[in-house]
């Protein structure tokens, strides 16, 4: 695939007569940083690079293609299979769109538990990314902490609906399963232990000198940047800009609970991690607000019709995930089958800025800018 | 209790159904430009075969035990009473409706009551959406076609339409109660809270470009009633610039892009939005199947570059202009584009 995509040049150096060439390093699919099947040709000169061209589509499985013929409950599975790791928000994004199509009231049990998986979904995606990330730049200690953490919140899940990551959860109208008796206490426990526990995440890594030179002032980019390359979640964010889908266009019910969307104004690699920290703590704060107000009784799917047909017409909607803004966009000609059926990935689209952030990098950079972008391949490829 | 509780969602339904119907009727007959009395003689007949076919195909009474269970089949119930009356009344044959309706009866005492007020009330739906298309025609022959105020008409008629399809679905719901038949007079629906956004964008663009470049634009209601432009192809390589440049729109961020076939044509849709006004527009520009092709984009808003890929990578949809258009997902040698709807699988053993 793509054998010809890059040509190097050889130089004679005029004063010292040596005799330079530019050269093609292959990474990946196979590769472990690239966290899945990414691959990246990089012609180096040296250390440095002087440009990369990423490859994808090796996990291609054709989502799109098969929802066309698959019914709209029949599509949720398919979405845990896009950003596995965080697969809540598929989940809601999918039957959010045809909940705003068909104008469906969710009973206020069902957007409470909706709610309480997407944001533990979001600690447990942030945590692996913590984890792997402290991987791939050569620290093995906190990867083994962090999955310790998010095994929990794994557990959580399966007792919720019986799966660790795909869930298919969620239904169009509200969710499939009723949180088991004594699981909102254990979730609780979940949060206390988890803020407790945080602190000594930042003991561990965030001062840590050897990370810090790692990743400070590396991979930078300006807000304009980030706006002119569709940038969302933390990559823009981290950049200044103050946007959060669950507080500037609020879903679900997140408009009810208090929380911060951190910012920051450096845009490097530094500033992301500290951001995706932090998300974490406000996921916490969600978490602790929501359990608490958590309904005692109530319905946990509305008044759906028996077979889902969207009336005819065009949806795009869009909600905040763990990596950015994940859409749905689904044009439905009034049958139970969608007639087109698009999600606009963040992984997808993040990862869109990654040759430019690497051209005239050092090379022993690459790994700490993929990385800091958090991509999921299930969903880059889709 | 439970009987009064479970009543009006069928109902409900039923109307939401008709109400789609007449919105979705009219609107298609407003597209295609149709002399109207054509349109609706086509409709009429279109309408009366479905009316034939539903008629004999009514279910059995349905068993008044269990709520869940008796859902669905007077769901199905209303929803073939609403069809047959509408199609009887399209064809102006008042006792046939009755008829049709009472084929579709459940046998209940109320119901034909119910059914003369759903064929009334679908009978002067379709008779303003005929008006609305003839007052267009009309428009069209005064030399009047394409500009914004057809545009205007065309959303004005979509409103009376769906105006008078409420109507009916408040006439409905009345005569479900038993009460008599008030005639249709609701009040028209609101105009969307978007409603200024549109009219800003509308005649921001009419000013600089003339209103010719709109082929049409309306609030999607199905999409948290997003502002939406239809935008001629020939000239979206200009209008692309000034809606991310212009101080007063600024449209800074390309959310989503991606292509629709929709078999006799492509459309091409984009999610922009704006960063400093806080507004979301949606934008579509059409192409044709067979050469299809569509200005890019890139040097507007570089998060197309990839978005075009998958584009023309998936649905074979040209965006002269794009600097690196190549397969991004499938592999180079691939044949053939998945996405389109009369894709054949090149090698069938896979």
């Amino acid at each position: 695939m793509n054998q010809n995509i890059l040509t190097t040049q050889v130089e004679t150096s005029p004063d010292t007569g040596i005799r330079t060439e530019e050269m093609l390093l292959n990474v990946g699919p196979q590769h472990p940083s690239t966290h899945g099947v990414f691959r990246l040709v990089v012609k180096i000169d040296g250390e440095t690079i002087r440009e990369a061209i990423p490859v994808m589509g090796y996990l291609h499985r054709g989502t799109e293609k098969l929802a066309e013929n698959l019914n709209y409950t029949q599509i949720i599975p398919y979405t845990d299979r896009m950003d596995y790791v965080s697969a809540m928000t598929n989940n809601y994004v999918l039957c959010h769109a045809v909940e705003t199509m068909m104008g469906l009231e969710i009973p206020e049990r069902a957007q409470f538990l909706r709610l309480i998986a997407m944001e533990l979904n979001r600690v447990a995606s942030h945590l692996v990314w913590w984890g792997t990330y402290l991987l791939d730049i050569g620290a093995m200690g906190p990867f083994l902490y962090a999955f310790r953490d998010r095994e929990m919140i794994l557990d959580l899940f399966n007792e919720l609906c019986g799966a660790r990551m795909t869930f298919n959860y969620m239904r169009v109208g509200g969710v499939k399963w009723d949180a088991p008796p004594g699981w909102i206490e254990k979730a609780k426990d979940f949060v206390q232990y988890m803020k407790k526990e945080l602190p000594s995440y930042h003991q561990l890594v965030t001062g840590n000198e050897i990370f810090i030179s790692r990743i400070k002032g590396i991979g930078k980019f300006d807000s304009k940047t980030a706006l002119d390359y569709s940038l969302s979640g933390v990559m823009l964010r981290s950049t200044g800009i103050k946007w959060d889908i669950r507080k500037d266009e609020p879903y679900c019910i997140y408009d009810r609970f208090e929380f911060d969307v951190p910012t920051a104004t450096e845009g490097d690699c530094m500033a992301r991690y500290h951001l995706r920290m932090a998300e974490i703590e406000q996921s916490l704060r969600i978490l602790e607000q929501a359990l608490d107000q958590f309904p005692a009784e109530g319905e946990i799917i509305g008044k759906v019709p028996r077979v889902i047909r969207p009336p005819a017409g065009e949806t795009y909607v869009r909600i905040e995930s763990p990596r950015g803004e994940i859409g749905c966009y689904i044009a439905s000609q009034g049958k139970d089958k969608p007639w087109r059926l698009k999600f606009r990935r963040p992984s997808f689209t993040n990862l869109q800025i990654l040759p430019k952030l690497l051209e005239g990098e050092n090379l022993a950079n690459m790994i700490a800018i993929l990385g800091s972008i958090d991509i999921v391949l299930g969903e880059v490829d889709c | 209790m439970s009987e009064e509780k479970r009543r009006p969602t069928p109902e409900e339904k039923a109307q939401a159904a008709a109400e789609a119907r007449a919105k979705a009727e009219a609107l298609r007959k407003l597209r295609e430009q149709e002399a109207a009395g054509e349109a609706s003689q086509e409709a009429a007949s279109q309408m009366g075969e479905q009316g034939e076919n539903t008629a004999p195909e009514s279910p059995p009474a349905p068993a008044p035990a269990k709520p869940v269970s008796e859902m669905t089949p007077e769901e199905k119930a209303a929803a073939k009473k609403a069809a047959a009356a509408e199609a009887l009344a399209k064809a102006q044959a008042a006792k046939a409706a009755k008829d049709a309706a009472q084929g579709g009866d459940t046998g209940e005492a109320g119901a034909d009551a119910d059914a003369k007020a759903k064929a009334a009330a679908a009978a002067k739906a379709k008779a303003a959406a005929a008006a609305a298309a003839k007052a267009k025609a009309a428009r069209e022959a005064g030399g009047d076609s394409a500009d914004a105020g057809g545009e205007d008409a065309k959303a004005k008629a979509a409103a009376a339409a769906k105006a008078k399809a409420a109507a009916a679905a408040a006439a409905k719901a009345k005569g479900a109660t038993g009460a008599e038949d008030s005639g249709a007079d609701a009040a028209p629906k609101a105009p969307s809270k978007n409603q200024p956004y549109l009219d800003k964008y509308i005649s921001r663009l009419t000013e600089a470009f003339g209103a010719e470049v709109l082929e049409a634009s309306y609030i999607n209601e199905l999409a948290k009633e997003v502002p939406t432009l239809v935008i001629t192809n020939e000239r979206w390589h200009e209008v692309a610039p000034f809606l991310k440049e212009d101080e007063q729109l600024g449209f800074d961020y390309l959310s989503d892009l991606h292509g629709v076939d929709y078999e006799d044509r492509m459309e091409v849709y984009y999610h922009l939005y704006s960063y400093k006004n806080r507004q979301s527009v949606a934008v579509k520009v059409k192409t044709s199947r067979e050469q299809s092709s569509v200005p890019s984009v890139m040097n507007v808003w570089q998060g197309a570059n990839w978005n075009e890929r998958e584009t023309f990578d998936l649905l074979g949809i040209h965006f002269p202009g794009h600097r690196d258009l190549r397969r991004i997902l499938l592999p180079d040698d691939w044949v053939g584009y998945p996405l389109r709807k009369d894709y054949v699988q090149y090698d069938e053993e896979v």
